[in-house]
């Protein structure tokens, strides 16, 4: 008898947990509901497969994958930097996406050797100046900004931040644990304030005149140039983008991306969504609309984002940003980065 | 009402027919002690990898911060709170009675709430400084403003929106100290501040204490203020070594760190309280001692007064009402607004049924096991909302996943059933907060004397009858009191709430968390205004039943 009550009860259950629709798939983004959502509507018209989306912050939606284990949910893991998408690869809740469409159109570099994610868009990390207060010509490298001169004049925001891990992760693979540890430790000392707000904020306080100097992600500051506001636009004005390490290496750059889960229970309609990511056209309005790099190098670049200029971009792999982090986040703890 | 009388009717109404009541004490003292349990566990489980890096780098700084900041409010509390019960309590000016109750309207805010508004207002790039930049300002003045986001700075947010519990105490300990004390040392030839230093201080210190340690469990469970200014505490280390480090057993493991700070706490209030009751001996209230002021002294005592008002709440509230007013881009706050009262409503009548059943089990069927199950009980509320989280989330993902397993023959697919849902949220209320519902619930109920129960059986009630007809009309005040503190507390919990709600789950607390750390300050006003004004309805509500006592 209470066998079969149990056999009644998932029955049930099974058919409550699988509706009516045929094809959906089910995307945990890192990214803002009105930045991805109508790309996803697009997707949903074009295909007929319909997008469930959930968004929360990166580390909270790798959580929540990691608790809800083989329940997860979630198909597609949309967050940014390829640190988070290298945690959440290993903690073991991403699958090997089969995908040529992939492979031939995202560059080799952009994407996780393993293919356990993808790159979606590209971002670069230069240094921002006052145009008032410094000239282009002191500007070279990161390295360079462990100089005197520089003393009392930079902002970053803190060690917390991944952007700033994964800076440092890149730097691990070109100079070396302990000269990057040397390096940290220098840049620290040259903290205009304690690490504090995000990269809009280091924006806001070089132009505010608080420092000379900030690293800030290139889109923080686009987003300030397309502004409606006349505050930012002021911001903008008085703050100017260097490329560093053209020289050398390149300027760092990361991606945001995306993920195949484990356990996901649609893996063909999420591989579907995550080859429509990469189609030309989402790739330009996707780029354009979170004011980014495409990674597809036939899409164009908005107008906006051109007018940074060219630049050298790290050729390193992304996959290294990942397997560098924990010694990034360990070095940066003990150089007193905040 | 001695007990050598037992009738009939006392022993009837002891007789354990209703188990129920034992038993959801039981069930409450058992959902308290399972985060600590599980927190306190991972202490016997080997080091992580993380855990080794944070004893070399991390540990003596989330301890050292801890520590320091405790020490910075603890100082600032008393400094506001004494001198302000201290006014109250023993001078008499115009807008005393004025004053006596709006001191206490800081409690209305949480402090990160403060801190967002203070923020917004004296960054550098906020009109404050730089009006100070345009007419050139010394650095000196400007300075102080520029490091408002620092653990000095986070310490004067949290005393701000503390202070009211070291006043509350301080002016009821004042209140009730005896008249004949002071008048002996007044004749012995003692001057009014010697007479404050050494017989009124040292009576009231337990009060004081008492308050203080409340104040500094708050400050050791905050998490919004000490992240938003980026200072590094426990409760931070907690979070970001769980989801930055991905690492359970690290973040439980310095749970239980922190857990033993909280103990310590509790032991030296349980240690305060004791000696509170030396001093019970009130031959006179004080009040006809106390000194009339006029004129200039008593508009100094008035600005005094108006100081920790102003800066607690006033001065933040207009900034919120200006801000949310004129500047805010407004999306509808409807849908959140729903999920937090609904979310605080139901969590509070659960708190409350509970609160009451775990009180007439003490009434009805009084025992040894009982008193400590309650007492177990009452640790709740000392829990940082982080650790419950903690305690919570590691539990109720492994059921979860048991469940799912033990399903998946039947063709079920994998689900959550208690984890990333209401429920482990509503778990975690309740565990935090059924101490406070307690407290007034106990109270409200140890005023109705057991003769009026006999009477009311006398005169043929039944049991049911007796709760029907006397319990109820006389305990409604505190049934009220204790769902609104409830729901208040809960509205304003914010680190519990963030890592345990449900997806696409907000609540105000969390979306007033989630703007402002996205750098929309002026947006974040609206719903922290939300949270603000229903907060101020149990401190209006507290001050009428402490002035009607």
């Amino acid at each position: 008898m209470r066998l079969r009550l149990v056999g009644v009860f998932a029955g049930l259950a099974t058919c409550l947990a699988q509706p009516l629709v045929a094809a959906e798939v089910n995307v945990y983004s890192a990214r803002q509901d009105a930045l991805i959502a109508p790309l996803l509507e697009q997707f949903e018209a074009e295909t007929g497969i319909e997008v469930n989306l959930i968004t929360g912050k990166a580390e909270e939606l790798l959580a929540r994958i990691r608790a809800e284990g083989a329940a997860t949910p979630a198909d597609v893991l949309i967050t940014v930097d390829a640190g988070n998408l290298h945690r959440a690869k290993e903690s073991g809740v991403l699958q090997v996406i089969e995908s040529v469409t992939l492979t031939s159109r995202v560059p080799e570099k952009l994407r996780d050797p393993d293919r356990q994610w993808v790159g979606l868009t590209v971002r670069a990390r230069p240094i921002f100046y006052a145009k008032d207060r410094v000239d282009a010509a002191e500007l070279s490298t990161y390295e360079a900004l462990t100089d005197a001169q520089w003393k009392g004049r930079i902002c970053i925001r803190s060690s917390g931040n991944i952007y700033n891990q994964s800076l440092v992760a890149s730097m691990i693979e070109a100079k070396g644990e302990s000269a990057t540890e040397a390096w940290a430790e220098g840049l620290v000392a040259n903290f205009a304030r304690k690490p504090t707000g995000g990269d809009t904020d280091q924006l806001r306080a070089v132009a505010a005149g608080q420092c000379d100097v900030a690293i800030a992600n290139t889109y923080y500051y686009a987003r300030l140039l397309d502004s409606k506001k006349p505050e930012d636009r002021a911001v903008v004005g008085q703050v100017k983008v260097f490329w560093p390490n053209q020289g050398d290496r390149g300027t760092h750059v990361n991606v945001s991306g995306a993920a195949l889960t484990k356990h996901a229970k649609n893996p063909n309609e999420a591989i579907q969504l995550l080859e429509f990511m990469v189609s030309d056209q989402a790739q330009a309005y996707y780029a354009e609309i979170n004011h980014e790099y495409p990674v597809v190098e036939s899409a164009p670049l908005s107008s906006t984002i051109s007018s940074l200029g060219e630049y050298k971009a790290d050729a390193l792999n992304l996959g290294v940003l990942g397997t560098n982090n924990t010694r990034a986040v360990k070095l940066m703890d003990r150089a007193g980065w905040q | 009402m001695a007990v050598t009388t037992t009738p009939y009717i006392e022993r009837r109404l002891r007789r354990p027919r209703v188990n129920g009541f034992l038993l959801s004490t039981l069930i409450a003292a058992l959902c308290v002690a399972l985060p600590m349990a599980v927190v306190v566990g991972f202490v016997f489980v080997g080091g992580s990898e993380a855990w080794a890096h944070l004893v070399d780098t991390l540990l003596v700084r989330y301890a050292w911060n801890s520590l320091m900041l405790s020490f910075l409010v603890a100082l600032g509390v008393i400094a506001i709170g004494v001198p302000a019960a201290w006014m109250i309590a023993f001078y008499r000016f115009p807008g005393r009675d004025l004053f006596s109750w709006l001191l206490l309207l800081p409690l209305a805010y949480p402090a990160y709430i403060l801190a967002y508004a203070y923020t917004g207002v004296l960054d550098y790039s906020g009109p404050v400084l730089s009006w100070m930049r345009a007419i050139d300002a010394p650095a000196w003045i400007m300075s102080p403003f520029l490091n408002l986001k620092s653990l000095p700075g986070a310490a004067l947010m949290l005393s701000l929106v503390l202070y009211p519990y070291v006043y509350l105490m301080a002016r009821a300990a004042f209140l009730d100290q005896s008249a004949n004390l002071m008048e002996a040392a007044y004749t012995l030839g003692q001057s009014r501040w010697s007479v404050f230093r050494r017989v009124v201080i040292p009576m009231a210190r337990p009060a004081i204490v008492a308050g203080t340690l409340l104040a500094l469990m708050e400050t050791l469970a905050d998490f919004g203020t000490v992240q938003y200014f980026g200072v590094q505490t426990f409760t931070t280390g907690i979070v970001r070594t769980y989801y930055g480090f991905g690492d359970t057993v690290g973040a439980a493991q310095l749970s239980s760190v922190l857990l033993g700070f909280v103990f310590v706490l509790i032991v030296v209030e349980r240690l305060s309280r004791h000696r509170v009751q030396y001093y019970s001996d009130r031959l006179r209230q004080l009040n006809q001692a106390s000194v009339q002021l006029r004129g200039r002294k008593a508009f100094w005592m008035q600005c005094l007064c108006a100081i920790p008002v102003c800066f607690g709440f006033v001065l933040p509230t207009t900034l919120l009402l200006y801000w949310s007013v004129f500047f805010a881009e407004l999306e509808s706050l409807w849908g959140v607004m729903a999920n937090s009262f609904l979310l605080a409503g139901g969590s509070a009548i659960l708190i409350v049924t509970l609160a009451l059943m775990v009180a007439y089990a003490n009434r009805l069927h009084p025992s040894r096991w009982l008193t400590y199950l309650t007492l177990l009980v009452g640790l709740g509320y000392a829990l940082p909302g982080v650790v419950i989280a903690m305690g919570v989330l590691i539990p109720f993902s492994v059921m979860d996943q048991w469940i799912s397993a033990q399903l998946a023959p039947f063709g079920v697919p994998p689900s959550l059933y208690f984890s990333g849902t209401v429920f482990a949220l509503v778990f975690a209320y309740v565990v935090r907060f059924l101490a406070v519902a307690n407290g007034t619930i106990f109270s409200g109920l140890s005023r109705i004397r057991p003769s009026l129960d006999h009477s009311g059986r006398l005169l043929g009630l039944t049991q049911t009858g007796v709760l029907r007809s006397i319990h109820v009309p006389l305990m409604r005040g505190s049934v009220l009191t204790a769902a609104l503190v409830c729901f208040v507390d809960i509205l304003k919990e914010l680190p519990a709430t963030l890592m345990l709600r449900p997806f696409n789950f907000d609540t105000l607390a969390v979306k007033t968390y989630a703007l402002a750390s996205e750098e929309r300050l002026i947006d974040a006003a609206a719903p922290a205004l939300l949270i603000v004004v229903v907060g101020l309805l149990p401190v209006i509500w507290l001050n009428r039943s402490v002035s009607k006592e």
